[in-house]
């Protein structure tokens, strides 16, 4: 246990909460962000003379998941399957065209002016790349403080010790207060990101690939720097990522979204140890094994073709169309997600 | 002539002159690769494993840049010959794809043409007919259904997957003995980046190209590669074939990278080991060892981490070299031992 590789921030091995067993009351206690199922439709312009009726991107097709307090909910998926959808909805920066937002109960779906911002208190955002999402012309101190002058009741002159306690609080040299993002690593702007991020001290940080920027070495940096905060700050995470290791890594629950569906959820030792549905099977098999042993031994799936477009998406089940195990039925009846038998929900009419 | 590798590199270095110093990209690099082998190169941001690769190929601007040493491709010396005579070796002896398959196809052209284009180059007197003929046979081989319907279609018509099988077709299309791939995935989906790795095995099978294989991501290395350079500061800290690097790492640069990467099995729950600190500034590499700032041996060494650059060396039982001035035996002892964490 060094406490260099944690980037100076203590690391207490604080056990995460108990789950509160599953009651079928309305708002469970431990629930800190709900989606119900939530949709999101983009109407497509017409844009010229000859064009067609335009139809909608069907990015976010009826998703209900929950974020349990001082836990971390992983979505994964390909590009386009709508899990950076999914974390703007929760974070309202996008309306829900269906479906119910929920925040500690409340329902925020279609919050607006003051009261929408008073829900960002609970809720931040750290973004994928360190260098666009920080403004080159403000110093780390503006960029920190910046959350903090939109609040009520602000304080201007505690800004500066304030700023400097999160500084400490990731890893950064507090003393760096006045210098500007160019002057940082990618790590390193990272931590600035989640700085900000915890500025007006949320319950819940929504990282949207916030690790896949950066060199490995440098991941392993911020996923350590994350869990340390999350066990001292009792932060829940919804943790949205392309990479399933990290996902593996970091999650409670992980869901796998595919064209704009959750088609599997579970403890990761549930989707990746029981795996039930052929996407989530395939998309395993895919990822690339640091083992050259085991990487000549096993079998793996090769998907053909490519992911369809959600302008027009596969009549019943999304999956079918690249499905080693389509049938007629599948084309017909969209599958439910629903326990199957496995432990844990999954959407398909014939799972492994 | 037939003994001799394809590709014999030689003490490289390429350095750049800028405004706030000389940034030394590559700094005394050597290999060599046989014909039907894949070397991957793995290293992080910086650590010039792309300027080696466009070096190779001929194309840093020797006019911004120093370049010395050798590198010689089936017996001919690219450093120092003429712009014609490397443009005549690129793309039939020697050819590249890049990460980003969008940026590297012409969004004017159809994609059958940019293939026939780059068959033209070597066989300037084909005809129309024969061109026609070879870029649907390439767009087959790469795996594109229904060549003749999309021939004619552009790069913008194509998904990211396609697009990178059509650069594979235009490096391929003059069959090169050396292809370079510069991180040809990375831009890609997982299930996508599956494709396209069995295609440069089937590729690979098929033509007997060597292949150089630049990525940050040591899975993809595992996957494909026979033997595997680590570098880092623009040098190689370690050589080995793959079995042996994955199996017992004997630099401690390479052992920080394979604990940084998480395990789909979950093993590896709990704290990332991690490498403390960041990457170096090539202008300001470390004197030494350039990763003695960030190594966890080097209080067990002195003075002479920092002091004295380290040579590759044999690492005993193993085909492994591995530049660390800690007798390669005793780090790989340490590191199995788990002194560190």
């Amino acid at each position: 246990m060094s406490s260099s590789d944690t980037g100076g921030v203590a690391s207490a091995p604080v056990p995460p909460p108990a789950p509160v067993p599953d009651a079928e009351s309305d708002v469970e206690s431990d629930v800190v962000v709900e989606t119900r199922d939530v949709v999101k439709h983009f109407p497509m312009r017409a844009n010229g003379l000859f064009s067609r009726s335009p139809g909608t991107v069907q990015a976010v097709d009826g998703v209900s998941v929950k974020v349990r307090a001082g836990r971390t909910l992983g979505v994964v998926g390909e590009s386009g399957c709508g899990k950076s959808t999914l974390a703007r909805l929760m974070m309202r920066l996008l309306e829900p065209t269906a479906g119910q937002v929920l925040l500690e109960g409340v329902d925020i779906t279609h919050a607006q002016g003051a009261e929408l911002r008073r829900t960002r208190k609970h809720m931040q955002m750290v973004f994928q790349d360190p260098y666009s999402s920080l403004n080159p012309r403000h110093s780390v101190g503006q960029i920190i403080s910046t959350p903090l002058r939109f609040q009520e009741g602000h304080d201007k002159a505690a800004d500066k010790a304030r700023v400097q306690e999160l500084m400490r609080l990731v890893g950064l040299n507090p003393e760096h207060y006045n210098r500007y993002p160019h002057e940082f690593s990618g790590g390193q702007r990272q931590r600035i990101g989640i700085a900000r991020a915890l500025a007006l001290g949320p319950r819940v940080v929504v990282a949207d690939e916030p690790v896949s920027a950066l060199d490995v070495s440098i991941q392993a940096q911020i996923l350590n720097l994350l869990e340390t905060l999350q066990a001292n700050l009792g932060l829940s995470y919804v943790f949205i990522a392309h990479d399933l290791s990290v996902v593996r890594h970091i999650a409670d629950e992980v869901a796998v979204m595919y064209l704009g569906k959750v088609v599997e959820i579970g403890s990761p030792a549930a989707v990746y140890g029981s795996t039930a549905h052929p996407y989530t099977r395939a998309l395993l098999s895919a990822v690339p094994v640091a083992d050259p042993k085991v990487a000549s031994e096993r079998r793996r799936i090769v998907l053909t073709g490519d992911v369809p477009s959600p302008v027009n998406p596969p009549s019943g089940c999304r999956f079918r169309t690249r499905c080693p195990k389509a049938e007629a039925r599948c084309a017909e009846e969209v599958p439910a997600l629903i326990d199957r038998g496995h432990g844990h929900p999954v959407a398909c009419h014939f799972p492994d | 002539m037939s003994a001799q590798p394809l590709l014999v590199v030689d003490d490289l270095r390429v350095s750049f002159a800028t405004p706030d110093g000389v940034v030394k990209a590559v700094d005394g690099v050597s290999f060599t690769l046989e014909r039907g082998r894949t070397l991957g190169i793995v290293g992080e941001s910086g650590s010039g494993k792309s300027v080696t690769a466009s070096t190779i190929m001929g194309l840093t601007n020797s006019a911004t840049a120093s370049i010395q040493g050798s590198i010689r491709l089936g017996g001919n010396e690219i450093r120092g010959a003429s712009d014609e005579d490397v443009r005549r070796m690129r793309g039939r002896d020697m050819a590249m794809v890049f990460q980003d398959p969008m940026s590297a196809l012409n969004p004017y052209y159809t994609v059958g043409r940019q293939i026939a284009e780059a068959y033209k180059v070597h066989h300037p007197t084909a005809k129309k007919a024969e061109l026609r003929e070879v870029a649907l046979s390439m767009m087959q081989k790469v795996g594109i259904p229904n060549p003749i319907g999309r021939a004619d279609e552009y790069p913008h018509q194509f998904s990211g997957g396609m697009r990178q099988r059509i650069v594979i077709a235009i490096a391929l299309v003059n069959n090169p003995s050396l292809l370079i791939a510069d991180e040809p995935t990375t831009a890609l989906d997982v299930t996508v980046q599956a494709q396209i790795l069995e295609l440069m095995k089937s590729i690979q099978d098929e033509f007997g190209s060597a292949i150089i294989l630049i990525t940050h991501d040591l899975g993809v290395i595992a996957e494909v590669a026979d033997d595997v350079a680590v570098m880092y500061a623009g040098r190689m800290v370690e050589r080995a074939s793959a079995v042996d690097l994955f199996e017992t790492p004997a630099h401690p640069y390479t052992w920080g990278l394979m604990g940084a990467v998480r395990s789909l099995d979950g093993s590896g729950r709990g704290s990332l080991r991690t490498i403390p600190g960041s990457p170096p500034s090539l202008i300001a590499v470390p004197s030494g060892c350039p990763f003695h700032p960030r190594c966890q041996f080097a209080d067990r060494v002195g003075e002479r981490c920092s002091s004295e650059r380290p040579s590759l060396h044999g690492v005993g039982g193993t085909s492994s070299l591995s530049a660390c001035h800690l007798p390669s035996e005793t780090v790989v002892e340490l590191l199995r031992s788990g002194v560190s964490a």
